[in-house]
């Protein structure tokens, strides 16, 4: 049975091990941010982060998430306490139909926790496997630039630590 | 006294001997010119030269991401150190503006700058030495015509004593011979238009023939593969191990749209040179297809010749639904890979059969080990096949596991002894895979020059 660790808790998966990633979050545990969009890793909706970087969930089977640490974007903050890039996209507004905005939260968290320091170019370009069709680009670039500006202080604080 | 006059002699002779050879090596400036006015240049010779700018590849090399076109700056990573590309607008003070056609075909066809400077063979004068008086004063005028751009490249890095461009005259000595071009009776005009694309501008063996020690072209070993920017230049003609051979109408195809359903999608340093060929007169590409279909086919290495079952629309295909298949790494095949090359959508949605792989029948597992890693990017505005890469989240164990079982069910040859350093080497240098799509496209179309 695969095992992994799922936004900080260690969970088993029943489903079968080569059932893609994205149907184990969805079906088995309810975590309904990452979508399927096109099931064939080439639009960036189910993006989800393991071990540190983003990947495509739909196209990842579960049995290479085994004993590794993943994070949906329910792992970054909830509703009522969002974290420092949901709230950045709330107050950018960067969201309209929605459906591409988790995939993209999931690999500019990627990016800011690896390169605190991005710059716009390449925020731009780690974005690029990602599609939107409601044209929202520049509402979610600038949403990301916020989130990026925001938690700067903190992040260079902790490396001072 | 007689050893002192021994000693002497050689000092002598020693020194005669270096001053031929500082004769041999120097090479004297061509006087600037005053930088000759665009219109002065017939459009239809610029045209051509635009066609045969593609067809040299110009651009990808003295281009940057993003940059100005022509305007240089590219790291171009060898083996000796990394050298950055020249700046070959007109612009009269960093680019070529004060060169005179003359000084232009030395420094294509010698590899001699206009100051007299040996240029590296990084710049593939070896192959352009066959340019014809007429190509070289089209590219001129092509050249010349461009906006200019004020730009000077990085200096380079190579270690002394390469960095003395003098060296480089000993180098042209042993390696920069003119190609034998004599018109074979038994071809006809086609083929040898081809033959001339290909051995010269086209310089198809800088890439896809193996190079010696001191970086040449191993002569006696023409198109048995070679290496370009961490990728494996397969072998073409007769050592090619493509799984179905090659043939013109094959050949003309791949190299027009980078795509072939019985081979699959030019990646890496091809993916460029295929750009470029989109854009040139197809007459030009059916004579260099014609005359690399000559070089020979290889035998193919499906075995048995390409199973029909195992092709896209056979197999029932949904996301966790995939084929089953023994053996060790197949597993990772069956639940990673095997929803698009095995699913029944076709190329672009879903990935062309492994067993038409030269990735995996190939003579090196590098290339199958960077499109795992890396996928295939997409290359802004082509419409090509685009695969997601695997390297976020297969471990280097699994990616040997993956590629050897490919290789065993796929790929007919031994299993390859080099696979780990191919890995490690592949996730080094993952910012050479996934090369930017080039953003210079629309400033250069031939259209442009119209």
């Amino acid at each position: 049975m695969t095992s992994m660790i799922l936004n900080g808790e260690r969970r088993a998966v029943r489903a079968a091990p080569d059932t893609p990633l994205l149907y184990v979050l969805r079906e088995e545990f309810g975590l309904n941010a990452a979508k399927f969009g096109c099931g064939l890793g080439q639009c960036g909706a189910c993006t989800v982060v393991i071990d540190g970087a983003a990947v495509f969930s739909c196209v990842t089977p579960v049995m290479l998430a085994e004993n590794r640490q993943v994070t949906t974007l329910e792992g970054l903050g909830t509703a009522e306490a969002p974290g420092p890039l949901q709230r950045a996209f709330i107050d950018a507004q960067a969201a309209q139909c929605g459906y591409c905005i988790p995939g993209m939260m999931m690999r500019a968290h990627a990016l800011l926790t690896r390169a605190p320091d991005a710059s716009d170019a390449a925020i731009r370009a780690e974005l690029e496997p990602h599609l939107c069709r409601c044209g929202t680009q520049m509402r979610i670039l600038r949403a990301i630039r916020r989130a990026a500006d925001a938690m700067r202080p903190r992040s260079t604080a902790e490396a001072g630590r | 006294m007689r050893t002192r006059r021994v000693i002497a002699g050689i000092g002598i002779f020693g020194l005669a001997a270096a001053g031929a050879a500082l004769a041999l090596a120097w090479r004297p400036a061509i006087a600037p010119v005053p930088p000759p006015a665009p219109a002065s240049f017939d459009p239809a010779l610029v045209r051509r030269g635009a066609d045969l700018a593609l067809i040299g590849d110009c651009r990808t090399c003295h281009t940057t991401s993003g940059g100005a076109a022509f305007a240089g700056g590219l790291p171009l990573p060898t083996p000796f150190g990394t050298l950055y590309s020249t700046n070959i607008t007109p612009d009269p003070e960093t680019g070529i503006g004060r060169w005179s056609e003359a000084a232009f075909a030395r420094a294509l066809r010698e590899g001699v700058d206009r100051e007299g400077r040996h240029l590296y063979p990084a710049f593939p004068y070896d192959h352009y030495s066959a340019t014809s008086d007429d190509d070289v004063r089209a590219l001129y005028a092509f050249f010349m015509t461009r906006p200019a751009v004020a730009a000077t490249p990085p200096p380079n890095e190579l270690p002394f004593p390469l960095n003395i461009r003098l060296t480089l005259a000993g180098w042209k000595l042993l390696f920069l011979h003119p190609r034998d071009l004599a018109p074979d009776p038994t071809k006809d005009a086609v083929w040898h238009r081809g033959r001339y694309l290909v051995e010269g501008l086209g310089h198809c063996g800088a890439c896809h023939s193996p190079r010696n020690l001191l970086g040449a072209e191993v002569v006696s070993r023409a198109y048995e593969g070679g290496e370009a920017e961490g990728w494996r230049a397969y072998a073409l003609g007769a050592a090619s191990r493509a799984p179905v051979p090659w043939d013109e109408a094959a050949l003309t195809q791949y190299l027009r749209e980078g795509f072939h359903p019985l081979h699959g999608v030019a990646r890496g340093p091809m993916a460029p040179v295929v750009e470029n060929l989109a854009a040139v007169p197809r007459e030009e590409v059916v004579a260099m297809a014609r005359y690399l279909a000559s070089l020979g086919a290889g035998s193919g290495t499906a075995t048995p010749p390409l199973d029909p079952s195992s092709g896209p629309g056979q197999a029932p295909q949904s996301a966790g639904m995939q084929a089953a298949i023994e053996g060790a790494g197949t597993d990772l095949y069956a639940a990673t890979c095997a929803a698009c090359h095995e699913g029944e959508r076709p190329p672009p949605f879903g990935g062309v059969s492994l067993a038409l792989s030269t990735a995996i029948s190939g003579e090196s597992p590098r290339n199958l080990v960077n499109v795992i890693l890396e996928g295939l990017p997409a290359r802004g505005g082509t419409g090509q096949p685009i695969m997601p890469g695997f390297g976020a989240v297969l471990t280097d164990a699994q990616v040997a596991s993956l590629a050897a079982g490919l290789r065993r069910r796929f790929g007919g040859g031994a299993p390859w002894p080099d696979l780990e350093p191919a890995i490690r080497e592949a996730r080094a240098a993952r910012h050479l895979a996934a090369r930017p799509a080039a953003a210079i496209t629309p400033a250069m179309t031939p259209a442009m020059t119209r």
